[in-house]
């Protein structure tokens, strides 16, 4: 028999949280829930921190090793802050061919830093896709969810020190 | 909504369309939009104002037009298509409708990247405008469905697909007749489709084309599989590195809801279904069916042994009826035109047409729908226009991390099912990428390796550790730290790889090697033998490749 379990309150005051209410309220506060609530958590935050995954799991009354498990099983989800820009490199077959490794090498000396982490004044995070399915333009760069093709190393370079020193 | 009403709508919808004598098609796919389209359809528009002309002249958004490469793609209704657009070059096409064609933007389209082409999936994409339900009732849309619904039974209407001879267009190339068929048998006290638009294959964009180009077109597809296989529920699982696909994906549904073409007791029959988006979190193996469905549920992607098959028992333990997105967007032409005149396309065993993503060192890249059976070589040298620069083929590339590279004297082979899986290749889901002499054949199959071992979701053991040392025995291969004895390990473990992993993913990881060992043996030996790479690509290490 299942006994009825009050939802729990979320963590602070952030106006935020509405929106993920609306999602598991959506969801029907079921299990099957779990990875769309996470997607709206990371679509509000920016990003998925221990508070928000005890929070859902409460919620959609799953183990928070669940919710642990599926938020690093997806590449998508993030558990750390992103920084003020992000550059997201595409490694895709046609990208490869076409110069993405000399790109995101270039970059990597520029910003001393691998994919997956942000610079120390948090101002530039580095990702690299699977594909972005512009092959057509490879090779293909997202800066701040605008995609740009065909893209030299100087390109991107430019584009970075623009970022950087732009209200530094 | 009955099918008058929805007669209405077309009608009303071609005479406000007759108003416009003059028409401005501009292409809002991801494609074009990253060249900053959507500031030439503005300009156009603003353009179209200014000049009084708005009455009789129409500036669309459509969806794909093809030729990636070279976009901004503008078409207008004096038939001219116009390539490279800037929001500058407003004014000259505006001229243009009245006038001669803009000469300095003018493509070509009497060129085989145009001429070879047949389009029934891509019918619609580039005419219509992807946001506008009108468009596409306009364009013949939902008919199918009205005619399955009220002339058919759902037997009637899986014996026109099984009449088709369509097989599964996300790669492995299933009788899609046969799989509803199965469906429709089994049991259940509720039934499921789900679309699989979770296009992974790296240098694959076909699916998300069509669903930025034509949502509704997917979402017909989508009702007559469920009128046919007794499904009530729908889900369509979608990249979330695709926004656009997911925003018009949702705009359709919303608009396909309003007018009652999704719910209950559609056109005035007994059939109901609804459909929701399932957003995908980015993992490779979800493109396997028994993972996408335990992720559709909110589980972590992992496959399980099939039996028992989706079939019988799929999303929450119902019968479970799985298509790819090119799948679903072939059968409003089937049920519209019949299946014998579609199984007249194409081969004897592969019929109809396939979608290709063509990338890579080829001249033109972009969206092709060929007929079956095409040769390679009017793939990558006529319609993709050969190899710029004035280099060397080297290898096609198709299907992804788990397809292979088809060398030179491959060809003249046709591009079907059997041919290519008989050349160490697979059709998968369409994306082909043609490689010069720059590329190293070790490094492209490193980077398969790479992508295999980390897309692996590690719940069986051949597949996570396997794929893992192959990697490390291709990455010494390219260090050309490498011996023979590693190249008799790496040729082991494609054999056991494929025989003993628990999905496609690991069955399907060794290809890339297995074909590039086959094809460019000379390479490896190369590498191991001489110690050096004779693209000149390995040696020189790359940063951050495994990360």
């Amino acid at each position: 028999m299942s006994s009825y379990v009050a939802k729990p309150t979320p963590p602070n005051q952030d106006k935020r949280w509405k929106l993920v209410d609306a999602t598991i309220r959506r969801q029907g506060q079921q299990a099957r829930g779990l990875i769309e609530t996470l997607h709206t958590v990371q679509e509000a935050f920016g990003y998925l921190d221990e508070q928000a995954l005890r929070y859902v799991a409460m919620s959609l009354r799953v183990p928070l090793s669940r919710a642990y498990g599926v938020a690093t099983f997806y590449h998508f989800f993030t558990l750390k802050p992103a920084g003020e820009h992000t550059c997201v490199i595409c490694m895709g077959t046609a990208c490869y061919i076409k110069g993405a490794p000399q790109l995101l090498d270039a970059v990597q000396r520029d910003l001393g830093i691998v994919p997956g982490e942000t610079t120390a004044d948090k101002k530039v995070s580095l990702l690299t896709a699977r594909c972005l399915g512009s092959c057509g333009l490879a090779p293909a760069v997202v800066y701040d969810q605008e995609v740009a093709g065909k893209v030299s190393t100087s390109a991107v370079r430019e584009h970075l020190k623009k970022w950087s020193s732009h209200d530094a | 909504m009955t099918p008058e009403e929805l007669e209405q709508i077309a009608e009303d919808e071609r005479a406000a369309q007759s108003q416009y004598k003059q028409r401005v098609n501009v292409c809002v796919a991801a494609g074009c939009l990253s060249c900053q389209s959507q500031s030439v359809k503005d300009a156009l528009d603003q353009e179209v104002n200014r000049r009084g002309m708005k009455d009789h002249c129409q500036v669309k958004g459509v969806g794909c037009m093809g030729l990636c490469s070279e976009g901004p793609l503008v078409s207008t209704s004096a038939g001219v298509l116009y390539q490279k657009v800037g929001a500058a070059d407003s004014g000259a096409i505006v001229d243009s409708l009245d006038g001669l064609p803009a000469a300095r933007l003018v493509c070509p389209t009497d060129v085989p990247f145009f001429s070879r082409q047949k389009k029934i999936v891509l019918e619609n994409s580039g005419i219509i405008d992807p946001e506008r339900m009108e468009d596409y009732v306009a364009a013949e849309g939902y008919s199918a469905l009205i005619k399955a619904l009220t002339e058919m039974t759902p037997r009637e209407v899986i014996d026109q697909v099984t009449k088709s001879g369509l097989r599964g267009r996300g790669g492995a190339g299933y009788p899609t007749g046969l799989k509803w068929s199965t469906v429709s048998k089994s049991v259940g006290t509720k039934k499921y489709v789900i679309c699989n638009a979770d296009e992974g294959d790296p240098g694959a964009f076909m699916d998300r084309s069509v669903l930025e180009s034509d949502p509704h077109r997917v979402l017909e597809g989508m009702l007559i599989a469920a009128y046919a296989v007794g499904a009530s529920e729908g889900y369509i699982y979608v990249r979330a590195e695709y926004p656009l696909a997911v925003k018009r994906l949702r705009i359709a549904i919303r608009q396909a809801e309003r007018v009652g073409l999704l719910g209950t007791d559609i056109c005035g029959t007994r059939f109901s279904f609804r459909v929701d988006v399932r957003l995908g979190a980015g993992a490779f193996v979800c493109g396997e069916e028994t993972a996408l469905i335990a992720s559709v549920e909110g589980k972590r992607g992992t496959p399980r042994p099939r039996p028992p098959y989706p079939a019988m028992e799929g999303l929450f333990g119902e019968p479970t009826l799985i298509n790819n997105v090119e799948t679903f967007a072939n059968i409003a032409p089937i049920i519209r035109k019949g299946g014998e005149w579609y199984a007249e396309i194409g081969t004897e065993k592969s019929k109809g047409t396939k979608v290709f993503a063509l990338a890579g060192r080829v001249k033109n890249t972009g969206l092709v729908e060929v007929p079956m059976g095409i040769s390679l070589r009017e793939m990558v040298f006529e319609i993709g226009g050969g190899i710029p620069e004035g280099r060397k083929f080297k290898a096609v590339q198709t299907g992804g991390p788990s397809g292979g590279c088809l060398p030179t004297d491959c060809l003249d082979m046709p591009v079907d099912y059997e041919s290519l899986a008989k050349a160490g290749s697979i059709m998968g889901s369409g994306g082909m990428i043609v490689m010069d002499e720059s590329s190293c054949m070790v490094d492209v199959a490193k980077y398969f390796m790479d992508f295999c071992m980390t897309e692996s979701c590690g719940k069986c053991i051949p597949c996570r550790v396997g794929t893992y040392q192959m990697h490390r025995i291709l990455t010494a291969i390219g260090n050309m730290s490498a011996t023979q004895q590693d190249l008799k390990m790496l040729e082991e473990l494609c054999d056991l790889l494929k025989h003993t992993s628990l999905c496609g993913l690991g069955q399907s990881a060794p290809n890339p090697v297995v074909s590039t060992l086959r094809s460019f043996a000379d390479e490896y030996r190369a590498h191991i033998e001489d110690h050096r790479c004779p693209a000149g690509v390995c040696g020189a290490q790359l940063v951050g490749e495994t990360a």
